[in-house]
């Protein structure tokens, strides 16, 4: 093996730059899973539900696939309090969330992968906007900007979701959920209402994520499973229901990933986060930045 | 409730006969072909039952056990033509040491994630299928993204075709899943289970073992999704990494149980034999992007509206018929208790 330090820096980086994009992709994940207690393994499922709106809107019309997700994101938020109070009163409510609602959730993942399939097939799909093909270049440091741009977007969700979640009314609500539903209910707000909102909010950044990723690569419906181990590897490794620690996380699997796939070839990256999931469990179940 | 396994044995070996004879008299090989796949999801059904409904985790991992079992068939038939052995070796001594490896790996996984909440397991079975798949690929000698061809012998003494020797040996592995499932729902094991199910942590407080237990239902019902995987190589000939780790049995070995129900042996029979003829006809008929898309579907309308799947709703249908009382009126009976949190 020839080893380079252009390459080790550019692995560097764009394991970064990845590591931003991944925190987007996990940031519904540490909502849902890690302060809601709800595994949605779905959650990949609509992240490409996200980008095939997007490449049908920038198909058709032409609109940028970012503006285009930060506009259906309504649509997407009304998707998921809908899922959930389908989730609450089938599950939830009876307690059998464990096994059943688990199963529902597959079943949901499932559904949506075979629709895609069904109505566009199994053909890569892409989108075009002016960022995707130039690239900035510092030095021997290259920037695409098909992945900064991405990533700037993302870190910027990630900060108005902490922003929302710290300083306003109903995220501390949401937080406040997480641990204890009985004072919540004390304190005259319905813990119900706060998790529907939390959840459609989940739901909501699958719509970003999902445009991201198509920026990022070509999309066909069953790529979403690939990032299942990598979502919960992630918000577990970032201590489940921290938004910095989703980040931190993430960049770390990021950088990882790309050196894996610079140094050993791509097809090995997969099993990347797998290891880091296995390891988490096994070495330190609450996380780097465990409560 | 006794358990009477010799009993049970027998007749369910009879049954197997029949059936076997039945399909014989049809004279179409088809019968054989089609008949392997569901008997292949019996055993798939039965085995993630063990686990997912005496104990209440969730694999979502059946095709990374399954494809295990297949690929330690694909490596044993590879490593006997490179090395020019005489024999080909017998399909039941490939389903023992399929089982023998995918029980191991279902062992390890579990002993790294099944101290922690169900969900974590969850997590990292639907994880393993996607390793194990990059390790495959990756794996020239099994034949990588390429895929693997495996030429199957035309005939085989006694029984003749070849399809018909595979679906006789899944029959039996069928029987010997249904067995082994039905002893352990009857037997301390499965009390064991079920108390992690309702309560863990008042069956680890009543000094239940919740550890080991749930660690010999994962090793055994890993092991038997093995075993289905082992003959598969032989019954598809070409075997490729993409099918073979599909989520099309992991979909199908969770909705066959939760659709017949969970809780005895009878439940993923029903559930296998049911939604397995239906794919295949499905199949047949319509596509096989459908059939999937109706294994979902029913999937999610089950879990919301027949927790307790068709075995459920027969309970249920047995309790709520109309009882007269004493003065004569009709009344109908309140829902069963199960159903109150």
């Amino acid at each position: 093996m020839i080893f380079s330090f252009d390459l080790l820096i550019n692995a560097l980086v764009s394991g970064i730059m990845i590591g931003g994009f991944y925190a987007a992709v996990t940031a519904g994940v540490t909502l849902s899973f890690g302060i809601l207690d709800i595994v949605n393994i779905a959650h990949p499922a609509f992240i490409i539900l996200g980008s095939y709106v997007a490449y049908i809107v920038n198909a058709t019309f032409g609109f940028d696939p970012i503006l285009t997700a930060i506009v259906v994101t309504p649509a997407f938020y009304v998707l998921g309090a809908a899922i959930y109070q389908v989730y609450y009163v089938a599950f939830e409510r009876r307690g059998q969330e464990s096994l059943r609602g688990l199963a529902f959730f597959f079943g949901l993942l499932f559904i949506t992968e075979v629709t895609l399939v069904l109505y566009f097939g199994v053909d890569y799909r892409y989108v075009s906007a002016p960022y995707i093909g130039p690239t900035w270049h510092f030095a021997d440091v290259d920037l695409p900007l098909r992945i900064l741009v991405p990533c700037v977007v993302s870190l910027l969700l990630i900060a108005v979701l902490q922003l929302f979640l710290t300083k306003t009314f109903i995220g501390r609500a949401i937080m406040a959920v997480a641990q204890d539903q009985l004072a919540l209910r004390l304190m005259a707000i319905d813990p119900i209402r706060i998790k529907r909102i939390a959840f459609g909010i989940s739901i909501a950044t699958a719509s970003l994520a999902g445009a991201f990723l198509i920026i990022i690569q070509p999309v066909e419906p069953s790529v979403g499973r690939l990032y299942i181990g990598r979502v919960f590897a992630i918000c577990v490794l970032g201590g489940m229901g921290s938004l910095p620690g989703t980040v931190i996380a993430a960049m770390l699997v990021g950088i990882v990933e790309s050196l894996t796939s610079t140094f050993y070839g791509p097809s090995w990256a997969p099993a990347v986060s797998f290891g880091f999931l296995l390891l988490t469990l096994a070495v330190r179940p609450a996380g780097l930045l465990g409560r | 409730m006794t358990v009477r396994t010799p009993l049970f044995l027998i007749v369910s070996l009879v049954v197997a006969a029949i059936i076997f004879g039945g399909a014989l008299a049809v004279g179409n090989d088809y019968v054989f072909f089609a008949g392997y796949v569901v008997l292949q999801y019996v055993v798939l059904s039965t085995a993630w039952n063990i686990l997912g409904g005496y104990c209440g985790y969730v694999n979502f991992g059946t095709a990374a056990f399954f494809a295990l079992g297949a690929y330690s068939t694909v490596a044993v038939y590879k490593f006997v033509g490179d090395n020019d052995l005489p024999h080909v070796v017998p399909i039941p001594v490939l389903m023992l040491l399929g089982g023998v490896v995918s029980g191991i790996v279902g062992f390890g996984m579990g002993y790294l994630t099944l101290r922690l909440r169900g969900a974590f397991f969850a997590i990292a079975t639907l994880a393993l299928a996607v390793v194990l798949q990059t390790l495959v690929v990756n794996w020239d000698y099994v034949g990588g993204s390429r895929g693997a061809y495996v030429l199957r012998p035309e005939n085989v003494p006694l029984i003749g075709n070849y399809v018909r020797y595979l679906f006789l040996t899944m029959l039996v592995l069928a029987v010997v899943s249904l067995a082994i499932a039905r002893l352990i729902e009857r037997s301390r094991l499965g009390y064991g289970l079920a108390t992690i199910r309702d309560d863990e942590l008042a069956a680890e407080a009543s000094g239940v073992p919740t550890l080991r237990l749930k660690l010999i239902a994962t090793t055994i019902s890993g092991a038997l999704m093995g075993m289905a995987g082992a003959p598969f190589p032989y019954y598809i000939s070409y075997l490729q990494p993409d099918s073979t780790f599909g989520l099309d049995y992991a979909v199908n070995s969770i909705a066959m149980p939760l659709i017949g129900g969970t809780t005895s042996w009878v439940g993923p029979l029903i559930g296998a034999v049911l939604l397995g003829t239906l794919q295949q006809v499905v199949t047949v008929t319509i596509s096989s992007a459908v059939n999937l898309l109706l294994v979902g579907c029913l999937l999610v309308a089950f879990v919301i509206v027949a927790p307790n799947g068709i075995i459920g709703l027969f309970h249920r249908y047995l309790q709520r018929k109309p009882v007269e009382d004493f003065i004569g009126r009709r009344k109908v009976q309140a829902e069963s208790p199960e159903a109150v949190p």
